[in-house]
This record gives C-alpha cells, structure tokens and sequence, in this order.
C-alpha cells in the first residue's frame, strides 16, 4: 500500500512538471512588457504582432503545405510496408524492408538530416536533379522518416485483425486490390488516420531534418522560430507557442473522443 | 490457411513500391555519408573531391583516413563522444527515476482512468518539441521565473546560473523524452500478475525487497525499451544542448552541425556521424530485438 501511495505522489509530480513549463508560456504570452520575464500588465498585443509578421505567416504556409504532402505520403508508404510486414510469408525481402522501415525511429535526426542531404547533393551532380534543395527534398526527407511511425501504427492494428473476413471475400472471388480497399481499409481506418495525424504532426514539429534538406524559399516555421529563440525569449514566440499549444490540445482530444465514442458504439453493437 | 497475397504482380507491388523508396532515400544515403567519410574537404561546390575517378583507363580510388585520424587526435571530438554517452546516461536514469513510479501508478489506476492518463503523458508530446525547450529558457534563465522567485522570497541574492549548463540541458532532455520512457514500461507493466507481488508480501517481504525482486525484473522488458529510446536520440541531440547548454555541454549532435553548417567541412561531418552510428549500434540492435519479440508475442 505504502509504495502504491508513492508512485501516486511521482505521477502528480510528473504531470505538474510536464504541464507547468507550458502553463506559464500560455500566461506570460499575454505579458504586456517585452521583458519577457517581469509581469507588467495583461494585453493581447502579441498576438497582433505574431499575425502582421509576414516571415512567420510564410513559414506557416510552408510548413502546412510540406506537413500535409508528407503524412499523405508516409501513409501510403507505410501501410504498405505495414502490409508485408504483416500478411507476407517470411523471406528476404521481407526482413530487410521490415529493418530499414522501422530504423528511422530510433536513428538521431542529425545523422538522417546528413544523410539525406548528402543524397540530395550527390543526386544533382550526378543527374542534375534537383537542381536546388526546397520543399520537394523536405517532403521526401519526412516522408520517409514518417513512414516509420505510420508502419508501426498500422502494423499494431493489422495483427490484431481477424483475417478470416479478408480470407471471406477473397473465397467469394473478391480480388486482393478490392478486398483491400473494400474490408481491410475501412477497418483499418482508425490506425490510418491516427498515422497520417502523427505524422502531420512530426512533419511540422521538425527542425533538424529540415534544415538539412531545405533551400532557399523553403524556410519551415521551426527554422524560424529556432532562429528566433537562439537570441533569446521573445514574446511573440511566446504567443504563437500558446498557438500551437491550443490547437494541438484541441486536435487531440477530438481524436481521443471520436475513438472512445467509436468504441463505445462498437461495444453496443457487439452487445445487441 | 491459404495465404491470400500470392498473386504475383500486386504482391511484387506491393513490397517493391516502399522497398524502392527506402533503398534510395535510407539505404543509399547511409552508403554515401560513408563514402564522403573517406574523402577530402575542399573549396569547391560541393565542398569535397572525389573518392572515384576514371581517367586514361585507369580507375582509381581515393580513400583519405585523415578525418577518422583526426577524430582520434583533436580531443574536442573524443571528449564531444564522452560528454554526449554521459549526458544522455545521466538524463535516461533521470528519466527512468520519474518515469518507472509514473507508468506503475497508471497501470495500477482503475482502467477507466488509464486512458486519459497517458492521453495527459503524451499530450506534450505532441506540441512542438521545440517549444517545449523553449519553454524552459524563460524559467531557467538569469532573470526567469525560478531566479525571480527565490530572489523575492530572499533566498538567494544574486542569480544562481541555471541556463547554459549542463545542468538545463538534462532538465531538458528528462522534460522531452519522459513520455518515450513512460509508455513501454505502462505496457510491461499494465499486463504484470498482480498476485506475484501480493503473493511476495504474504510471504513476508518488505515492499522494497518485493520492488527489487519482483517488479523491476519483470518490468526489465520496459526498461530496456523506455531506455534505449530516450538515450539513442539523446546521445544525437542537437536543439537542447544548442538552446539550453553552455560552452561545456559540447555535445556530438552540435559538434556535428557545426562542422557541416559553420565549417562546411562535409567529410569531417561524415565520419563524426559513421563513428556515432558505431557507438550506438549496440543499444540500438538491443531495441530491435525486443521491439521484435514483442511483435511476434503480440502475435
């Protein structure tokens, strides 16, 4: 009982260490000082400022742009590797795509930021293509590392599967590309939009990758706001933290109420 | 059971499309950073020469040792290696001191709570993760929050240096990583018999005796997972020790920026990422195989 009641007190401990930091990015945002630490009155100003930068606007849309191109991509990739990861008898093939797919999870950014660049810059000595890093080597350098994440995700909910409905209609002469797309997508579906939102999600939060493979006219919103922070505090980075905080806190628990209330559906129709 | 996929051309499509696109945007990349390891800087675009060349039909190859030679001589490197292996040791038992108490509190909470519970652990997570780094050089810095608080209070009268040492860089790193900790081990021990350890204290163990016998070995599976996914990308890190650390958190992520971003010096870049890649295959082939064995239990 004793150690239970600990690890209750870490758990709060944790939670308050994980959520405060955040809390007071939120509170001092709407500080009226540029002195970003000393409280000096509530005003929204830099929020007005944050919307009239055009740099940060531009990044946005350039970040939006590469992040929705990239999670669209990293799920076709990876629900395909997730596939053969999953349905495919054991051979070669198999295993070295199943090791290079999910290698990118744990490599350090800086290594596949390098490499690709690398690539990149062999590929346009070698072909002339592309002849300038931008937001197309972007969306290849986050697809692939996105298309991990989405494997993983995808291949989880593949394995719990019941794989007699896809053996079903086959039988009933349902050709693989129909029986994919017409029973394993739409029960799948949950993991496949989890995944693209993960990824979305990976996509606009990376600065490493990213400033490997861009280029001139591709500056993602990290790399303008690492630039920014590398001065120093700044309240208008405040303001648009407290942006993204709301906006991903809002995204997620949409996602967590339209899965429990899917479950719960599920679980009715089960018991009816 | 008849395997369903065995047509020829859709399976052959199937496996080939992202099999392509890994070779040519993993594989091939890696094979080209080793390459460039092995060549020589030069003022050029692109900054080095070339390892191959074919001329009066002869091909010759030229393979330079010097950058490897001078990562073994120049001691900012080695000691780069060392102070990355420590730091990121120190912040994942960090991260494994808050964590383990954590994840055993969720998986012991009534299961109607579990899920809004890790929901409240990863939720961070997903905010920008540069953000949450930020986040902690107004409250560590010379006139952030905790410096003001302790000065009001009267504690202290001047400043106490937080921001720019190493200090930062592993409230940093333990803050970032702490839900990649969390998880594995809630999964380990969400599925642990609870009646081993009740078992445990009707025999009359001591809690902490039950802890270190029971528990933690049967938990070792999340342990070894929730550790090697904090320390693998710690050891590459490069926005916490750029933004929160000082001079002497010279860590091998901003090391490695630096010589490719500052000094253009692609080849010395190269094989500081061939060396880190060898010192981490270790722990990262460890992931592999338990992440493997977990998927053929879940099976």
């Amino acid at each position: 009982m004793k150690k239970l009641s600990f690890s209750k007190v870490m758990l709060w401990f944790g939670l308050l260490f994980l959520y405060a930091p955040m809390f007071i990015l939120v509170i001092y945002s709407f500080n009226e000082s540029k002195l970003v630490t000393v409280w000096s009155g509530f005003s929204p100003k830099w929020y007005g400022e944050l919307f009239r930068d055009e740099q940060i606007l531009d990044a946005v849309w350039v970040s939006l742009r590469i992040a929705f191109y990239s999670a669209t991509m990293a799920v076709i990739i990876g629900t395909m590797a997730a596939f053969v990861m999953t349905r495919f008898r054991r051979s070669w093939a198999k295993l070295t795509l199943s090791n290079m797919i999910t290698a990118p999870l744990v490599m350090p950014e800086v290594i596949t930021g390098l490499s690709l660049l690398l690539l990149f810059v062999q590929m346009a000595d070698t072909f002339g293509w592309p002849a300038e890093r931008g937001m197309l080597t972007v969306w290849i350098a986050h697809s692939t590392f996105c298309a991990a994440y989405v494997a993983v995700v995808v291949s989880s909910r593949l394995r719990e599967l019941d794989q007699s409905i896809e053996e079903a209609a086959m039988d009933l002469g349902a050709t693989p590309l129909k029986t994919f797309f017409l029973i394993t997508v739409p029960m799948i579906a949950p993991a496949l939009i989890a995944g693209w939102l993960l990824s979305f999600s990976l996509s606009l939060d990376d600065l490493v990758i990213a400033s490997f493979a861009s280029g001139p006219g591709s500056t993602t919103l990290p790399m303008v706001v690492f630039s920014s922070v590398r001065l120093g505090v700044s309240p208008k980075i405040n303001a648009l933290a407290t942006i993204i905080i709301l906006a991903v806190s809002l995204v997620a628990f949409l996602s967590w109420y339209l899965t429990r209330r899917a479950e719960k559906k599920a679980k009715e129709a089960m018991g009816s | 059971m008849i395997n369903p996929f065995k047509r020829l051309r859709g399976r052959h499509l199937t496996i080939g499309m992202p099999y392509l696109w890994l070779l040519m945007f993993f594989a091939l990349p890696f094979a080209i950073v080793l390459k460039l390891s092995f060549s020589t800087a030069a003022i050029a675009i692109p900054p080095y020469e070339a390892t191959f060349s074919y001329i009066d039909e002869s091909l010759s190859i030229f393979l330079n040792l010097g950058n490897y030679l001078l990562l073994l001589q120049d001691s900012m490197y080695y000691m780069a290696y060392l102070t990355s292996l420590k730091m990121a040791l120190i912040a994942t038992i960090g991260c494994l001191v808050l964590g383990f108490p954590m994840a055993y509190a969720i998986a012991r909470a009534p299961a109607r709570f579990q899920p809004v519970l890790l929901l409240l652990v990863m939720l961070p997570s997903w905010t920008s993760f540069l953000i949450r780094v930020y986040a902690w050089m107004g409250i560590l810095s010379n006139t952030g929050l905790i410096n003001n608080f302790l000065m009001w209070l009267g504690v202290i009268s001047e400043p106490i240096q937080m921001l720019n040492t190493n200090f930062a860089v592993y409230i940093g790193i333990v803050y970032a990583y702490l839900p990649f900790m969390i998880l594995p081990l809630y999964a380990t021990l969400v599925k642990m018999d609870m009646s081993l350890i009740e078992a445990a204290s009707d025999l009359g163990s001591s809690s902490f005796n039950t802890f270190w016998k029971i528990t933690l070995p049967l938990a070792m599976g999340g342990v070894v997972a929730g550790s090697m996914l904090v320390f693998i990308p710690a050891v590459g890190e490069f926005v916490i020790p750029e933004l929160l650390g000082g001079p002497d958190s010279l860590m091998i992520g901003k090391v490695l920026w630096q010589e490719f971003f500052n000094n253009r010096d692609w080849p010395v870049a190269s094989s500081l990422a061939i060396v880190m890649l060898a010192l981490l295959i270790v722990p990262i082939t460890l992931f592999h195989r338990y992440q493997s064995r977990n998927m053929e239990n879940d099976a």
